[in-house]
């Protein structure tokens, strides 16, 4: 859990978790493989919380359960489709 | 290291799996690990320092990436594999350890330490078990760079092939699915209790393992002469040669004892007056059915299916599930198998389970109550069930019944699973025995009604007694107070056995009661048409059924029943039976 210090342009997308298994290790992983690819920092902040996207752990920490909703903020435009990207693996309950 | 030991050191722990055996120690993880020295890397070098950390993460990669490569994919623990290899590189784990390194200046085995003990901390306090349990992950996959960064020699366990005890800290899942198991002679591990995993795994292997010995990879050294009791769970380091002489002879005694009981138990177990009982065995996996073969089980009373839904995030798919029933039900055919369907609950909590935070989780949502709320969950299970029915002789048990109406959804939902199989044209049998686990207090009271929608009960003592008397069994203040011979318990059975009776179906037992030689005078007595229990118990079990007289166990449950206290209630047993018992029975003095 990071605390935001910079205040840059950033864009953002609110979604639930739908899956039932909630952000659980697997899921995690794959949001995290997504992330990894950005050009700038993305975030997954749940509450006052917020995680490093591209980081498993960071995000486990969230403890993100079914119905949990979260925002998804990214620190460049650029990184948009990765924003929408993970954000429709989220929507789509990762398939389970 | 055979030189003149003049004293025995004996380590305690819990006897996982019978059996003695004596060799030497072959530890897997060597020392060295845990004890992690601190020194300051100069500005200069600290790019090089970050380097050999980079190494060591890649070294382990790799070993992981072989492991997954190799891993038979029945073993379900590939995508834990997965996980552990994603870890690795996880910022919070790889990027901080190399920004401590680069701030702080210190070797990259401190940095790493202190990286993991932050991690670790931020997980233990969680309150969701699942994640909690992601403690151990970290620390697992933390220890595989840390050994090496350290450069400990690394153990290839699928490379022993010496006759061997091996002696570990706690064996992870990927290193139980690597161990050569057959070529060990047995093993002991520094955690772990009686129903963990690799316990599981050596009483299927027959070998005898001793687990919690909370500090054996500390007291034995590679090589040192060892002795597994596993039949008391001492394990006896540097014995003397008066020691070594004394467990010689209990070996020999024991795996005579062993070659005939279980010679005799593939026979049938009848009384002395010719009353025939099944004696049923306890499985969890299908690598169980052999050993239960071997003791001479007469089917499967109890064949646990949570194994298959732990240590992963996703559910088990139909077929998935069908396969492995298949493969138990095909073996033990025309042996009854029965199926308990999925019961988790608090200490078996399901890795993709969310928990909701239960205070009081054996009184929660578990069991049948689960099931119900996720039919969808409960119909693959099902559906998996009716279709290995169609290879042999299977039976459903429903775990937890409380009230009636549960057992009337499972049917229910039983119906709809088999006629969407109809519907589907696949093969499957929906004309098997449902039975129904008595094991809360309600069921029983309310068991001549739950008696008209089933074929049989099965008495699971273990939560009945905790539930009946109130007692949590993991509490030391009360743990006492957990008592089979309660007089409240025993009356219980009886009522049970009655309404069975009664209304002429069966009723078996299948808690730890029924595996416990002393109580089965008292079983009998009671009416009980088939024990299950542990596999390796059976043979034991047998043999008491044998040497006694079922015509005789009615009066004296009549005098049981007399009792007020389970005190007098287990001196009555000891002054009528006591003599048979210990004839019948393999019972060691402690040297």
């Amino acid at each position: 859990m990071t605390n935001s210090t910079r205040s840059a342009p950033e864009l953002s997308r609110q979604v639930i978790i739908v899956n039932e298994l909630g952000l659980h290790a697997r899921s995690a992983a794959r949001i995290a493989e997504l992330a990894q690819n950005s050009k700038a920092a993305v975030w997954v902040k749940k509450g006052a919380e917020k995680a490093d996207a591209s980081s498993i752990l960071d995000i486990l920490t969230l403890a993100c359960g079914k119905g949990s909703k979260i925002t998804l903020i990214i620190k460049d435009k650029a990184d948009r489709q990765i924003l929408e990207d993970i954000a429709n693996l989220i929507e789509s309950g990762f398939g389970e | 290291m055979m030189d003149a030991a003049t004293e025995d050191i004996i380590l305690k722990g819990i006897s996982a799996s019978p059996g003695v055996c004596i060799g030497k120690a072959y530890l897997v993880y060597r020392e060295g690990v845990d004890i992690v020295e601190k020194y300051q890397i100069e500005e200069k070098s600290r790019s090089n320092e970050i380097k050999r950390f980079k190494a060591a993460v890649k070294k382990a990669r790799d070993e992981l990436r072989k492991i997954v490569e190799r891993s038979p994919e029945e073993l379900q623990r590939a995508h834990i594999l997965e996980t552990h290899m994603a870890l690795l590189k996880d910022k919070m784990l790889y990027g901080s350890t190399i920004d401590v390194i680069k701030n702080e200046g210190v070797n990259a085995e401190w940095a790493l330490k202190q990286i993991v003990s932050n991690l670790r901390e931020i997980f233990q306090t969680m309150t969701d078990p699942y994640l909690k349990e992601r403690a151990g992950d970290v620390v697992q996959v933390a220890d595989s760079i840390m050994q090496n960064l350290v450069g400990a020699e690394r153990v290839n366990i699928a490379a022993i092939d010496k006759r061997v005890i091996l002696v570990a800290h706690d064996l992870s899942p990927a290193q139980t699915s690597q161990i050569n198991l057959e070529r060990v002679m047995g093993f002991i591990t520094d955690r772990g209790g009686k129903a963990s995993h690799t316990g599981i795994i050596a009483r299927s292997l027959e070998i005898p393992a001793v687990v919690g010995l909370k500090s054996a990879t500390l007291s034995i050294r590679n090589d040192d002469l060892i002795i597994v009791d596993g039949n008391t769970g001492n394990v006896i380091i540097h014995p003397t040669e008066d020691t070594l002489v004394q467990y010689e002879e209990r070996k020999i005694n024991y795996e005579e004892y062993k070659a005939v009981i279980t010679r005799e138990s593939q026979a049938p177990a009848e009384s002395a007056d010719g009353v025939r009982i099944a004696v049923m065995g306890n499985i969890e996996l299908p690598e169980e059915v052999f050993a239960l073969i071997n003791y001479g089980g007469d089917g499967i009373g109890l064949y646990r299916t949570e194994f298959q839904y732990f240590n992963r995030s996703d559910f088990p798919g139909e077929d998935e599930l069908f396969d492995k029933y298949r493969d138990v039900v095909e073996v033990m055919d025309p042996k009854p198998v029965t199926i308990r369907t999925l019961d988790i609950n608090g200490d078996k909590a399901l890795a993709n389970h969310i928990d909701s935070g239960e205070k009081n989780p054996a009184l929660g949502l578990r069991a049948i109550r689960y099931c119900l709320k996720k039919p969808d969950i409960f119909k693959d299970q099902l559906r998996a069930i009716l279709r290995a029915a169609a290879f042999g002789n299977v039976r459903i048990l429903f775990p937890m019944i409380s009230t009636y109406f549960e057992i009337c959804e499972a049917n229910r939902i039983l119906d709809e699973a088999a006629e969407s199989l109809e519907k589907e044209g696949l093969p499957y049998k929906r004309d098997i025995e449902i039975g129904a686990m008595i094991e809360v207090p309600s069921a029983v009271i309310m068991a001549d009604v739950i008696a008209e929608s089933v074929d049989f009960f099965s008495i699971g003592t273990n939560d009945l007694i905790q539930y009946s008397l109130a007692i949590d069994r993991g509490n030391e203040q009360v743990a006492h107070l957990y008592q089979p011979l309660d007089p409240a318990i025993i009356r219980m059975l009886k009522h049970v056995a009655d309404v069975a009776r009664e209304k002429a179906i069966k009723v078996f037992m299948c808690g730890e009661m029924a595996g416990t030689p002393h109580h089965i005078p008292l079983l009998l007595g009671i009416g009980m048409d088939e024990l299950s229990m542990n596999p390796q118990t059976i043979p034991d079990i047998k043999r008491v059924i044998r040497s006694l007289n079922v015509a005789d166990t009615h009066a004296f449950v009549n005098e049981v029943l007399k009792q007020t206290t389970a005190k007098s209630t287990f001196e009555l047993i000891k002054a009528t039976y006591g003599s048979i018992l210990a004839e019948q029975t393999y019972i060691e003095e402690e040297i």
